[in-house]
């Protein structure tokens, strides 16, 4: 894993690195060789990871006093709220932090659209990334379920239907799902316990997408290969390390800002309402971060494809190294591509949108549109756009402007070599 | 946040709604003590005769951030109730005067009694009620003045009325407030404007009771992050200048 050997001073750090190599693992990460230019987009990887640990740790506090029970929880966070010593900022922390951490992981997911950070050699790590974004939502899901308002069980009521779309098996698999004939006690028991497991899954994960990128090194804003090290590269720390900080700092500046002056603004009012079984809301809206999804859930007519599309438009990701065809990373050098990538962007904020909208009318129609325009720009566009596409000449390396390079380190050598 | 404003405003967009200058709003918003303790009055007077407010303690009411009664009057306040008790040694159930560890007393035994008492339909516990209406405090603020003649040709069943900020326009609760309705102790001419600000405000805290340390804390938070930032800016460039990249 490490690029060189790393050999501690002190005798008893020798001896003890030698069993188990915790001070090299600590070495290579401290002199990790980073490319010079990443810009702040890239600093997300880091804020994603504090987002995690935020929430573990507001979520183990909150877990303390929290009841996971159908009569009990909406009065075990009133209890929070008020009588727990700043149970109120836990909880607002936590809250809001699910809102921040999709943020997040939406301009994460973004940077690696633009430079082509999915591509070879780092397939690996994009696809252990889609899972945890999978898993993500689970969690945030289950957890909007805990405080047993009015929107927590008719989400999980409308959410856990959708398997009934299934043929066949779907009606028993949304009573297994519930544990019951309806969404009550046993549904919130096991969401309590799933929302309490999924996030050490998804903190394993994160271990892996970060040992699978310290394989290849990261990408880079021109998105070709580089050596490591060399003058193109900066040790890990302190440089990135600063630069990382930087940026977090300035993103839990505009958390602070939703968590102690507008913490309810991303939530839904009718969600202080205690869930009522024989009530239903007049519109049932998931949590901002899902509205693409149920845009393009309710574009489709009939349940099991409407299904199936909301799915496949998350797991069409997975598949994205190979559908895009182009051999230039980043979309720098892709005229074309730039252009398709903001179109992208604007159609699923389009899609997040007339998700919140009711799905009738003018709505529907757009919803519709934008979620064929989805699938068209992963199967169609990107596929053909890799072959069609005249892209612009990059250079040989992030220091040396001078151009001819290629997106792969052989083949940037022999170039090298044959111009020398 | 953009889909956050975006769905509120399909609530909204119906009317909009009466608006005054909250305390409470703002960076350093605050509670008016006076408009809480009035608030209270209202609340215990008029709206308590049907709503309840299980989630609050009579000691809420003396605790900082709050209307701040003294202990003294919140113990008063809190024995002026009758709490059900018990069991007893006995196994007997006993009414007694209510403490500052009790919640507040309850209207009805419960919700099929509130729903018995009122037409079928349950007067919404308060405790949270701000928070649980899409419009906030101009919500609540508005409803209260909202009452006025149904437009012609509007049929109202019985025991419905009209209001112009209830969402469908029909709510079950009769006008609760009307000009001098409350006696305020400070000598506060009682409005129905006047109560239904105060009324709202107290509600504001009741489902909030922590906004004011919330407040102070928030801009103690931010300000160190701003300054912390602004430090941790000038050693990155101190560091990225070894570098000959711009950061």
């Amino acid at each position: 894993m490490s690029d060189h050997n790393y050999i501690p001073k002190s005798k008893f750090g020798k001896w003890f690195n030698d069993r188990l190599p915790l001070l090299s693992l600590a070495s290579h990460l401290t002199d990790y060789p980073t490319p010079k230019n990443l810009n702040y987009w890239w600093t997300f990887g880091g804020i994603l990871t504090f987002c995690l640990i935020t929430q573990i740790i507001t979520g183990l506090t909150l877990a303390m006093h929290y009841i996971a029970h159908a009569d009990m929880a909406f009065e075990s966070v009133e209890h929070i709220m008020r009588d727990v010593n700043y149970g109120w900022l836990i909880r607002y922390i936590h809250a809001n932090g699910a809102s921040m951490f999709f943020l997040a992981v939406y301009i994460h997911i973004f940077r690696s659209l633009f430079y082509g950070s999915y591509k070879s050699p780092r397939e690996i790590i994009w696809i252990i990334g889609i899972i945890i974004y999978l898993l993500m939502m689970a969690a945030a899901f289950m957890g909007y379920v805990l405080p047993w308002g009015q929107m927590s069980f008719w989400g999980a009521t409308v959410i856990t239907n959708l398997f009934s779309a299934i043929p066949l098996v779907g009606e028993g698999i949304v009573t297994w799902l519930w544990g019951g004939y309806s969404v009550d006690n046993p549904t919130l028991t096991r969401f309590f316990t799933l929302h309490y497991l999924i996030p050490f899954l998804i903190l394993g994960l994160v271990v892996l997408h970060i040992w699978a990128l310290h394989v290849p090194g990261n990408n880079n804003p021109v998105g070709i290969d580089i050596k490591k090290p060399s003058k193109d590269t900066v040790p890990f720390h302190p440089y990135i390390v600063i630069k990382d900080g930087f940026a977090l700092l300035m993103f839990m500046i505009v958390f602070a800002f939703f968590v102690f002056y507008t913490p309810n603004i991303l939530g839904h009012a009718d969600n202080y309402i205690e869930a009522d079984p024989l009530v239903t809301p007049a519109h049932i809206v998931p949590e901002w971060y899902l509205l693409p999804f149920y845009a393009i859930l309710r574009s489709i007519p009939d349940k099991l494809l409407g299904v199936v599309a909301m799915l496949s438009a998350i797991l069409i990701l997975a598949a994205l190294p190979w559908l895009d065809t182009s051999k230039i990373r980043s979309a720098v050098f892709r005229p074309l591509y730039k252009q398709f990538y903001w179109i992208l962007v604007a159609d699923v904020l389009i899609l997040g949108y007339v998700g919140a909208m009711p799905a009738e009318g003018l709505y529907l129609l757009v919803a519709r549109v934008a979620t064929a325009y989805y699938f068209l720009h992963f199967l169609i566009i990107l596929p053909v756009l890799g072959f069609k596409e005249k892209t612009l000449p990059i250079p040989l390396s992030i220091t040396d402007p001078v151009l001819g390079g290629s997106p792969n380190l052989v083949t940037a050598k022999n170039k090298e070599s044959l111009n020398q | 946040m953009f889909f956050g404003v975006a769905h509120n405003s399909i609530a909204a967009e119906k009317v909009e709604y009466l608006k005054t200058d909250w305390s409470f709003k703002g960076l350093f918003g605050k509670f008016d003590r006076g408009a809480l303790q009035r608030g209270y009055q209202v609340y215990t007077e008029v709206c308590s005769s049907c709503h309840s407010m299980k989630y609050v303690s009579y000691r809420n009411l003396a605790e900082k951030g709050g209307p701040e009664f003294t202990e003294e009057q919140a113990k008063a306040i809190a024995a002026s109730f009758e709490i059900n008790d018990g069991p007893n040694a006995d196994g007997e159930m006993f009414d007694r005067p209510g403490k500052l560890s009790d919640k507040f007393a309850m209207p009805y035994e419960n919700t099929k009694a509130a729903q018995a008492a009122n037409g079928g339909a349950y007067p919404p516990d308060m405790s949270v009620l701000v928070k649980a209406r899409s419009g906030g405090a101009n919500y609540i603020y508005s409803l209260l003045q909202g009452y006025e003649d149904p437009p012609i040709g509007t049929v109202l069943d019985e025991g419905v009325h009209y209001n112009k900020y209830m969402y469908g326009n029909k709510i079950k609760m009769a006008n609760p407030l009307s000009d001098g309705l409350v006696e305020y102790a400070d000598g506060t001419e009682s409005t129905v404007e006047q109560m239904s600000k105060d009324i709202t405000t107290f509600l504001m805290w009741a489902a909030e009771p922590h906004l004011e340390a919330r407040h102070q804390m928030g801009f103690k938070a931010i300000v160190y992050l701003i300054i912390l930032t602004i430090l941790v800016y000038f050693s990155m460039k101190r560091i990225w200048s070894r570098v000959e990249t711009e950061v």
